[in-house]
């Protein structure tokens, strides 16, 4: 059983999950009282490293190890819980605030517990009306129960690629522009007023939330050996049936392809996010893990399963991607500002056969330059994916450079390329 | 202990100053932006980069210390 249904356990029907049918289908979650907290951090920090639970928002960090950086100053920390999935092709995390709230706000009470916060922000994107009232409601239900006991608050931020970006995110709660900032190391501390924050996804904070209740053994037991448990994703392209599905890690990538029913044979897939990898259909028969998937220069990220069939071309589908990337670029360092741009009107220029016949080697030259040279992922993240698409399309590449027609790179995209609006709202 | 030479990359606007006055640690990409050497300084250049960082109109340059085990990863790469 690959559909296994834990974190969208009661979601079949698409029907949200109030308090109570929440609790009869996850059973209470019981916090320890405050003078038994020392121990009981220890051993939820122990089982959710047993659970071998990574980032679920694409950074894909061991969970235990990143909580056990939390500072231990005298002033309570802060936590945020990153409901943004500025992800196009990504749903998870909204499914989840919209279906399972409180499996959400349940990590968020344990994960405050784990870092010493008293005060939590779910940050949600400001266009995404459904998630927030969720959000919102299921706050109000815990508060009539009195069973939160740390200060939670829904904040609506606007909707960028890099706002969701934890550097972003945190300026922005800080009363900046939701844009990246420049950390001399990597993680460094973020804090907001002097107190210390920690920073983790919606489905990490859901997957912490069962991992207190049923341990990481129980985790575990739902995939391969090691290979760490559920994974939400989202699948779409070129499949009949798009959406969010939840699989254990270690299935083969072709079978989680399978639950949404791919429409023709599979010519790469796009994994990870738009900063992710592609793959090529050799990879079909890998484990979807980030063991199975390491080989081919890949990961799991934030779960995006982007299908490309046979009628697509790999290389207009890549130009769009780049441009969209390029355009949702916040501008402020050079490499990123210039060189995004530069990569899509090359990669447009290919998909369109008129590009002139240093296009190849001065992409490919772009894509080293550019490389690590910004303050915050987004750049890496677009270079690691046009350099994936280049090696995965090789021959398609070739034949695009020597300007053969392409009667596919006319074809409508695939993908979910938000509209971009001529200014654009970082506030 | 080992020191490395870096940008924020938010601060620099690509004057291009730094490059001029040490061709040696920095190049220019084609936007005009500074692309630095990644092997930790010497004496040499060390001084030098104490110049470009104090030259610099954006303040953008400063210096890194590194860790041991980043040190010596680095040099393996």
């Amino acid at each position: 059983m690959i559909d296994t249904a834990r974190l969208l356990a009661g979601t079949a029907h698409a029907t949200r999950a109030d308090l109570d049918t929440h609790e009869s289908l996850h059973g209470p979650l019981t916090l320890p009282d405050r003078r038994s907290t020392d121990a009981w951090t220890a051993s939820v920090l122990h089982e959710i490293e047993l659970a071998g639970l990574t980032g679920r928002g694409g950074g894909s960090f061991p969970t235990a190890r990143k909580l056990a950086t939390a500072p231990r100053s005298r002033r309570a920390n802060h936590l945020v819980i990153n409901v943004m999935e500025g992800e196009p092709a990504s749903q998870k995390d909204s499914v989840l605030a919209c279906f399972a709230p409180h499996l959400i706000l349940d990590g968020a009470d344990v994960l405050a517990r784990l870092v010493r916060a008293s005060s939590v922000t779910i940050a949600v994107p400001r266009d995404n009306p459904a998630a927030s009232q969720s959000l919102s409601d299921a706050l109000i239900e815990r508060a009539r129960r009195g069973t939160s006991e740390v200060h939670m608050a829904v904040e609506l931020l606007p909707n960028r690629y890099a706002g969701g970006e934890e550097t972003g995110l945190v300026h922005w709660l800080e009363g900046g522009p939701a844009m990246p900032t420049f950390r001399a190391t990597k993680p460094g501390r973020l804090e907001i007023r002097g107190r210390a924050n920690i920073v983790d996804n919606a489905e990490t904070a859901a997957s912490v939330a069962l991992i207190a209740r049923h341990g990481g053994a129980w985790f575990t037991s739902a995939g391969a050996s090691g290979a760490g448990g559920t994974k939400l994703v989202t699948i779409s392209g070129s499949v009949a049936e798009a959406g969010v599905f939840e699989v254990t890690l270690g299935t083969r990538l072709s079978d989680v392809i399978a639950l949404a029913r791919p429409t023709s044979t599979i010519s790469a897939v796009l994994l990870g996010g738009y900063g992710g990898t592609f793959v090529p259909p050799a990879a079909l028969d890998a484990p979807y893990s980030a063991e199975g998937l390491k080989p081919f220069g890949s990961g799991v990220g934030a779960g995006v399963v982007l299908v490309l069939g046979a009628e697509c071309c790999g290389i207009a589908e890549t130009a769009r991607l780049a441009r969209w990337m390029a355009n949702e670029s916040a501008g402020q360092c050079g490499p990123c500002a210039f060189g995004l741009p530069a990569l899509a009107d090359d990669l447009e220029a290919l998909s369109e056969a008129r590009a002139d016949r240093h296009a190849v080697s001065r992409l490919r030259e772009r894509l080293g330059t550019i490389m690590g040279r910004g303050a915050c992922g987004h750049p890496d993240g677009v270079v690691r994916m046009i350099a994936s698409s280049l090696n995965v399309f090789e021959h398609d590449l070739e034949l695009h450079a020597s300007g053969a027609r392409c009667h596919s790179a006319t074809r409508p995209t695939v993908l979910a390329l938000p509209r971009q609006e001529g200014s654009i709202a970082w506030r | 202990m080992a020191v490395r030479l870096r940008v924020d990359p938010i601060r620099c606007d690509g004057f291009g100053h730094c490059a001029e006055l040490a061709p040696e640690l920095i190049a220019l990409d084609e936007w005009g932006y500074p692309i630095l050497t990644p092997e930790p300084l010497d004496a040499t250049g060390r001084s030098l980069a104490s110049t470009v960082i104090a030259q610099c109109p954006r303040k953008a340059l400063f210096l890194e210390t590194l860790e041991r085990s980043e040190h010596l990863s680095r040099a393996r790469r």
